[in-house]
């Protein structure tokens, strides 16, 4: 009793596990493993770029948040385009986890979320616009000043609008004085909406 | 060059982004500290101006500013028995716990990571030894890990300056230390022998792999300092390497509000810890 | 009983929405904290509960609904809720009660009618 010394000599990654970690016994074990054998499958196949359909069909399925959670980490690190496809039917789901780590996730992708990031802002569902303007809160991209712009320029809908107008207080230049100036017309009877302008436009001014 | 002067809005705009980012609010009274910060910055990465400046730190893919920034915005120091309101945890809220769920006198492990060189995870042995007499029941693994292996070396090797051991009680030094010629404390034989000291890069699921059966995890000041997605991964690695029901402590300042919610928000008396669920 | 004792916390991963809020309240004389996300918002409450919150329900980490359900399940002073959700959402509305939410607004929301549900849910006058 008291302090002892592990009786694993050797902490350096040898593998102790039974299951096979090749590529087709990890998706075997991602379908049909205990939640933490899931786990495992998910970060383990983080590093085959060809096991995107598998991560995404289990994505769809998994009931599991642990799991979930290790599949959106391993989708995110893939940063590939087909990864972002799959992502954003996530943005669709019922499920407001779902949606939110989806949102988490393609934050961190800026060069695949980039190429998708013009329909999203223009897609029909305005929860799906709202969602777009959420990725851009933290995405590391240099187009993300004119994506906003373009949201406070042609969007109608106050609350999109005004979730864009809450990341311009953060990144917007003097190229965005303008815009919020019209936006302010656009919504003269909403309060938070001229709140914000004005948070905004000072930070601007002021900088 | 002009000097550079953080106006009020700069410094707004920055204290918001970086509560976002870290949880570190900086009340008004913080002025003078962050802009002197931020003014150093911006002159050594040749900014010219806050603009500049918050741009890299916003839209740098790296993200290696933001971690530079964080580390001067943050105190980052080593020393015995720092920030032991999480040992006090340790022994009367999250062993009972862990102890709870397992057979009496069976195998307890905890994970101190990063090692740096050594202050923590040897005061968590003293502080056991000194403040849980259950330790006498339970055998008790304790190993430490660090991604450098120089550090490590030095850890191992377990000598202080006599400043950080300067929160070490008189009798606590006498019953642990061993004073070396030069003025320096080393650690005794027994206590460097029970730990354990590996190295580990919790980036590189490889490396992580073999840890496994963890009931508490320390993981101090360091994940504040990791990119967005590399913070993710450390969580997944925590969350794997534990037993259900095991806690993971992380540094005053941090939070898993930032990270993940893979875990559990627990409050006990002494700390905020966060938990693995237990098995349903 | 006055708004002076009263404390809220807003939980909204916008910062413009938690400065408004923030001064509305502030200015009727309530004491307002802040957190960005379920698992801060949890944080701050299990340290020291609050008499209302403001809950947002898409957030980062930790939502709305998770985070109600949550605090529900802990054993500390419980308080009620105000779920707050954009208009699309509407039919998310029966999913808030459930979740422990005691009333529910959409956004954007009028100074007014923050101030009038908030002081109605604590009791005091408004």
């Amino acid at each position: 009793m008291g302090f002892v010394k592990s009786d694993q000599h050797d902490f350096s990654g040898d593998d102790q596990r039974k299951s096979s970690r090749d590529m087709p016994g990890l998706l075997r074990t991602l379908s049909t493993g205990n939640v933490a054998e899931r786990r495992w499958a998910a970060r383990d196949l983080a590093q085959y770029p060809q096991a995107i359909t598998e991560l995404l069909a289990q994505l769809r399925l998994e009931q599991d948040r642990t799991v979930r959670e290790a599949l959106f980490v391993a989708l995110t690190q893939s940063g590939c385009p087909e990864a972002v496809e799959g992502l954003i039917s996530c943005l669709r789901s019922e499920e407001a986890n779902v949606r939110n780590d989806a949102i988490e996730a393609m934050k961190l992708m800026p060069d695949a979320v980039a190429s998708v990031m013009h329909s999203l802002l223009h897609d029909p569902d305005p929860d799906i616009r709202i969602f777009a303007v959420n990725i851009l809160e933290s995405l590391r991209h240099p187009m993300v000043e004119s994506w906003l712009l373009d949201v406070i320029e042609h969007e109608e809908h106050v609350n999109v609008c005004a979730t864009a107008v809450d990341l311009l207080t953060e990144v917007g230049s003097s190229a965005a004085e303008l815009p919020l100036q019209a936006l302010r017309r656009k919504f003269p009877d909403e309060p938070f909406m001229h709140f914000a302008i004005e948070v905004a436009l000072t930070r601007i001014q002021g900088g | 060059m002009a000097t550079i002067e953080i106006s009020l809005e700069e410094f707004q705009k920055f204290r918001e982004f970086f509560y976002r980012k870290t949880g570190i609010q900086f009340d008004d009274n913080k002025r003078y500290f962050v802009d002197k910060r931020l003014v150093e910055r911006i002159e050594v990465t040749q900014s010219d101006s806050f603009r500049n400046y918050f741009n890299t730190l916003r839209f740098q893919a790296s993200g290696d500013e933001l971690q530079k920034l964080t580390n001067l915005m943050t105190v980052n120091e080593t020393y015995f028995f720092r920030e032991d309101y999480q040992f006090k945890c340790l022994v009367e809220s999250m062993l009972p716990a862990v102890c709870a769920l397992k057979k009496p006198g069976s195998r307890i492990r905890i994970w101190s990571v990063p090692s740096s060189s050594g202050e923590e995870p040897y005061s968590i042995a003293i502080y056991l030894l000194e403040h849980w007499p259950q330790i006498a029941n339970w055998d008790v693994e304790l190993i430490s890990s660090d991604i450098d292996t120089d550090i490590l070396q030095k850890a191992r090797l377990g000598c202080y300056s006599p400043r950080s051991v300067q929160h070490v009680q008189p009798a606590v030094l006498d019953r642990y230390f061993v004073r070396k010629k030069n003025g320096d404390f080393q650690i005794c034989d027994d206590l460097r022998d029970s730990v354990e000291f590996t190295r580990v890069n919790l980036s590189e699921i490889a490396d992580t792999r073999a840890y496994r059966n963890f009931d508490v995890i320390f993981c101090r000041n360091l994940l504040i300092y990791f990119d967005d997605l590399s913070r993710r991964k450390a969580a997944e690695v925590f969350f794997d390497a534990l037993n259900p029901g095991g806690f993971v402590c992380l540094g005053h300042s941090e939070s898993m509000s930032r990270i993940t919610s893979l875990f559990t928000v627990k409050k006990y008396p002494e700390a905020i810890v966060y938990q693995k669920p237990e098995q349903k | 009983m006055n708004a002076g004792s009263k404390r809220i916390l807003v939980v909204d991963d916008a910062a413009t929405v938690r400065m408004y809020h923030r001064q509305i309240l502030q200015q009727a004389g309530f004491l307002v904290d802040e957190a960005v996300n379920g698992i801060e918002a949890l944080e701050k409450a299990l340290n020291s509960p609050y008499d209302l919150y403001l809950v947002d329900i898409n957030m980062p980490l930790l939502n709305g609904y998770e985070f109600l359900v949550d605090l529900r399940s802990r054993d500390i002073k419980q308080a009620p809720a105000i779920m707050i959700s954009t208009e699309a959402e509407q039919h998310d509305r029966a999913r808030a009660f459930e979740s422990g939410a005691n009333f529910y607004m959409l956004k954007p929301i009028k100074p007014a009618d923050l101030l009038k549900y908030s002081s109605l849910l604590l009791g005091v006058g408004g």
